[in-house]
């Protein structure tokens, strides 16, 4: 299989369709915890990307699959955050529908 | 037509599918199992990329311990099903929305990048532990850092406040 070619268009695709489908996610979703999974997926698609172009480039330094493996970490503290306040939310309104937790409205 | 083509547009089209479930589902345990899924795909991507490493990572920390504290979180939160108990009210502008973005980046990669291909080489860890202790000490610091303080915070967080 050495020396065997991918079309860089195919991750790249991949991941527009997954960005995309991340943003409907966040925006038309009430459930947090849904929100957040709906942020992973376009974490994901960044990751994809940076992948995809570190193999194009031929990055002897393999820079951009380091950049993902910090995008992971990063997403991975995120996550813990973000579900520790999704469930402070919980025990306090006894809700997490993100339109009916209005305390910092404006 | 390679079979690393053919292969990563299965891998592709299941991904795709899978995400598009996770945001229309209207129960959120299957939402949580299709972002297994999505994810799994993702990390099969990075193996047919040869980016070993980044793959067996992202199907270690994602599936194995995200997917695991969401799931957890949905145990203990009350999870309403139906539709309308999970989606506000803009759907169609959010649909219009996420429709704009995509035809956009898709418009803009086919445009930029029909012709181009990849040669996959494949990357040994090694390489990249040479890399993340080479050359990016200190980033890898600041997010050794960041954890800690999610961690704390988190626990902070989700305390339960003594009488």
């Amino acid at each position: 299989m050495i020396g065997a070619t991918v079309h860089l268009t195919i991750p790249l695709v991949f991941a527009g369709i997954l960005f995309a489908t991340g943003i409907y996610g966040v925006l038309a979703r009430r459930n947090a915890v849904l929100v957040l999974m709906s942020i992973e997926l376009m974490l994901n698609a960044v990751n994809v990307n940076l992948v995809a172009f570190s193999q194009w480039l031929k990055d002897t330094l393999v820079t951009g699959q380091v950049f993902a493996l910090f995008v992971i970490t990063v997403a991975a503290a995120e996550v813990g955050i973000g579900l520790a306040i999704v469930i402070l939310i919980y025990r306090n309104r006894e809700t997490i529908n993100l339109d009916e937790v209005n305390l910092l409205k404006w | 037509m390679s079979a690393q083509d053919i292969s990563l547009t299965v891998l592709a089209i299941i991904g795709t599918l899978a995400a598009f479930r996770l945001v229309t589902t209207r129960n959120v345990v299957h939402a949580a199992l299709s972002l297994v899924v999505t994810l799994a795909m993702v990390g099969g991507v990075y193996l047919v990329l040869a980016a070993e490493f980044v793959a067996f990572v992202q199907i270690i920390i994602y599936v194995g311990a995200i997917v695991v504290l969401l799931l957890f979180s949905l145990m203990l939160t009350k999870a309403p099903i139906g539709r309308d108990a999970l989606d506000n009210q803009q759907r169609g502008l959010a649909g219009l929305v996420a429709a704009a973005v995509m035809g956009g980046l898709l418009f803009l990669v086919t445009d930029s990048f029909h012709a181009e291909k990849i040669v996959p080489v494949h990357t040994t860890t090694e390489q990249i532990g040479s890399t993340i202790f080479a050359n990016f000490v200190m980033p890898f610091e600041v997010v050794s850092i960041l954890l800690l303080a999610a961690l704390i915070g988190a626990v902070a967080l989700a305390r339960k406040e003594e009488p």
